[in-house]
């Protein structure tokens, strides 16, 4: 039974490990946050910080030498992780579907368009071949790529990065899925191009009532467009909330040195700043907490692993000094107790 | 299509006029035919009235341009051991030779593409590891041995298959075939797998490699992220992109196997060109060994044509016209 108030999906201490020859990459340990029916939720992460990650592991497509190795996954009530592969495949694609990092690496190269399309509705919906034609068609008319019909012969090549962008996207809406994964393209596309496709994606996600978990590097891009934010740092999530909140009201150093390297937050007042330094290599985290090395407000305590900080319903902070003072660069009294905010 | 056509036709005969000419300066080079042609007990008179009745004594350029000329009039030469036109020699002999490499190209294709899917789907098994460890030894035993193996093994010790011809033949457009009788068949079965041996192992690393090249691509993720079952993305997905590299290698081993053939015939008395062009060789039958050499470019070109053509239809970011 489903009912009205269970979330799309609720992710529970997702741990996703990478066994590799040079050691162990824990990269995403100890995820949690939820969806709700129609909601869409930014994870927001500098390049390295497990989003991919995280996304591949809902999708049940992490491949050796990496391992879901705890956590709970679950999808409209249904635990994913302990879900035998065939099940698995019937969701994907189908009930929940991801838009890829790269659109142009996505799509097999040597394989026309219609047929891509096509198989992705006929594996999950028993039509004829031009039924799912036709639901294809819809499809690519739906994310606005002019004369479908005609585009449906060709191959990927043919097409440009922004249509293969919506290609992509047509492609995760086809079978009406309860939820899409959307990793942002980082790369090769227009900013202007990826500002109008996000908008446009939230919009045919609201439209339906299709949740939307967008993955991305850059805080302003969901900022507008969120109802939840998830702020992930090597592998882990440091700060979530709604998007409200979390803007006006950032509680993680981290968050903080994002909101104020926003230029129109930051408008004017103030030099636009910077987080100093560079994450760490996720093989060489020690014990303590992990944005120690570039925190202003880094204490002795902070030698210890930060453990989260439940600040209400679904908002939460992992750190010892939460707090949103408009000015980070001193670094913080030693004696400062976990909790207090300033001012 | 059309400039793609025309400008492979010029390719093909610049190709052609180059071939010719080294192969006729290389001929011309190794020796004086008639030395070995013409009974050392002739006399001197007699030995003059030979060579110039063959034109021998002319110096080589204008030997050769009377040769193009002929060839322009259809005529490659008269053997000059046999006594009878040098390219009815070879064309009679070309559909054996022929039949022999695809027969071979096709055992190694049907048995080598499955087998370096599995051993590039399951690389870490004991299966997987079998099957490329045997394909070295298939790239290693030389042929002559293989061979002589094969004979032992399924004709003297088992007598299950014969050793020697082509066996039974039919006339398929004016050729003889041995594939489409039970008997020609049996009698193909040895020298295809003894001359098929090295291409198998070829397609099977290939294959595999291939696979393994293939597996972590993102559009192989993608495809599962779509839900579609294993085998729609092996077979589609996987096998599309690895048989460009296949089509390709298929294509060189082509002609490979065709030169290569010559060890196998010999071994199995399979009457093709090998034989004939090894004894045209020994006597310096120089019309005989250009005929042949003539005959294989263009049955090379022939493929190489072919292989653009599929190579263009597998991969649509190769256009005709750019090749
Ligand atoms: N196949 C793998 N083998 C080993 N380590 C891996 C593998 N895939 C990912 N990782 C590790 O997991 C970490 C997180 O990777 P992920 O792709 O999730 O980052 P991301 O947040 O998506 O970054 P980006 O913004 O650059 O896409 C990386 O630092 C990487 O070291
Ligand atoms: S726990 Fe300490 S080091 Fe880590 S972010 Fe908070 S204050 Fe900085
Ligand atoms: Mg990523």
């Amino acid at each position: 039974m489903r009912s009205v108030a269970e979330p799309t999906l609720q992710v529970t201490d997702l741990r996703t490990h990478f066994f590799t020859r040079a050691g162990l990459v824990r990269a995403v340990d100890g995820v949690s946050f939820t969806v709700g029916r129609g909601e869409i939720v930014g994870i927001v992460g500098e390049s390295g910080s497990g989003k991919s990650v995280t996304g591949f592991s809902i999708m049940g497509l992490i491949d050796s030498p990496g391992r879901v190795v705890g956590g709970r996954i679950a999808f409209r009530g249904k635990d994913l992780v302990a879900l035998a592969e065939e099940d698995m495949r019937k969701l994907r694609g189908n009930r929940i579907s991801m838009i890829f990092q790269d659109a142009n690496t996505a799509l097999n190269p040597v394989i026309r368009v219609d047929t891509q399309l096509i198989e992705a509705v006929r594996a999950h919906r028993g039509v004829s071949v031009d039924e799912a034609r036709g639901i294809a068609i819809e499809g690519l008319k739906l994310v606005g790529i002019p004369a479908p019909e005609k585009r449906m012969k060709s191959y990927p090549h043919e097409f440009s990065g922004g249509m293969r962008q919506r290609l992509a996207i047509a492609l995760a809406f086809v079978n009406q899925p309860d939820l899409i994964i959307a990793d942002e393209p980082t790369t090769a596309l227009d900013v202007s191009i990826q500002a109008q496709i996000l908008h446009e994606t939230q919009k045919l996600c609201r439209e339906r009532g299709t949740s939307l978990v967008w993955i991305t590097h850059d805080l302003t891009v969901v900022a507008g467009l969120a109802d939840h934010i998830c702020v992930m740092y090597a592998g882990r999530l440091v700060e979530s909330g709604p998007v409200d909140d979390i803007l006006d009201n950032p509680q993680h150093p981290y968050t903080c040195g994002l909101i104020g390297s926003i230029p129109s937050v930051n408008s004017r007042k103030k030099r636009l700043f910077q987080i100093p330094g560079t994450a760490p290599p996720l093989l060489a985290l020690k014990e303590d907490c992990a944005f120690r090395e570039r925190c202003p407000r880094a204490s002795k305590t902070c030698a210890k692993a930060p453990p989260e900080s439940k600040l209400g319903p679904r908002r939460m902070v992992r750190c010892f000094h939460p707090g949103s003072d408009g000015d980070d660069r001193h670094p913080a009294p030693a004696g400062r107790r976990a909790g207090t905010l300033p001012q | 299509m059309t400039i793609f056509l025309v400008r492979r036709l010029m390719h093909s005969i610049v190709v052609l006029l180059v071939m010719s000419f080294v192969v006729f300066a290389g001929v011309f080079a190794i020796g004086n035919p008639v030395d070995s042609l013409i009974n050392p007990e002739s006399t001197q008179e007699e030995k003059e009235r030979a060579i110039e009745q063959l034109g021998l004594d002319r110096p080589l350029l204008e030997q050769y341009f009377v040769f193009l000329k002929n060839v322009a009039r259809g005529e490659l030469g008269t053997s000059f051991v046999h006594n009878r036109p040098a390219i009815k020699l070879i064309l009679e002999r070309l559909p054996a030779t022929l039949e022999l490499t695809v027969a071979a190209l096709l055992f190694a294709i049907v048995l080598g593409v499955p087998l370096g899917l599995v051993a590039g789907l399951n690389p870490d098994t004991l299966i997987g590891r079998g099957i490329l460890s045997s394909s070295i030894l298939f790239f290693s035993l030389p042929t002559f041995w293989v061979g002589l193996m094969l004979i032992m093994v399924f004709s003297v010790d088992m007598n299950w298959l014969p050793t020697t011809g082509r066996g039974e033949t039919v006339d398929l457009w004016g050729f003889k075939a041995s594939f489409l009788t039970l008997d020609g068949l049996r009698h193909l079965a040895l020298p295809a797998v003894n001359l098929g041996l090295y291409p198998l192992a070829l397609m099977i690393r290939l294959t595999a490699s291939g696979t393994q090249e293939t597996l972590p691509q993102e559009y192989i993720k993608f495809a599962r992220a779509k839900g579609l079952s294993p085998t729609r993305i092996i077979f589609l997905h996987l096998l599309k992109n690895i048989m460009i590299p296949i089509v390709t290698v298929v294509g060189l081993q082509f002609s490979v196997l065709l030169a290569f053939a010559v060890v196998t015939e010999s071994i199995f008395a399979w009457p093709g060109m090998g034989r004939l062009i090894i004894d045209s060789i020994n006597l310096l039958d120089r019309p005989v060994i250009v005929a042949y050499l003539l005959v294989t470019v263009i049955v090379f070109l022939l493929v190489n044509f072919l292989v653009d053509i599929v190579y263009s239809t597998l991969d649509p970011r190769v256009r005709l016209s750019g090749l």
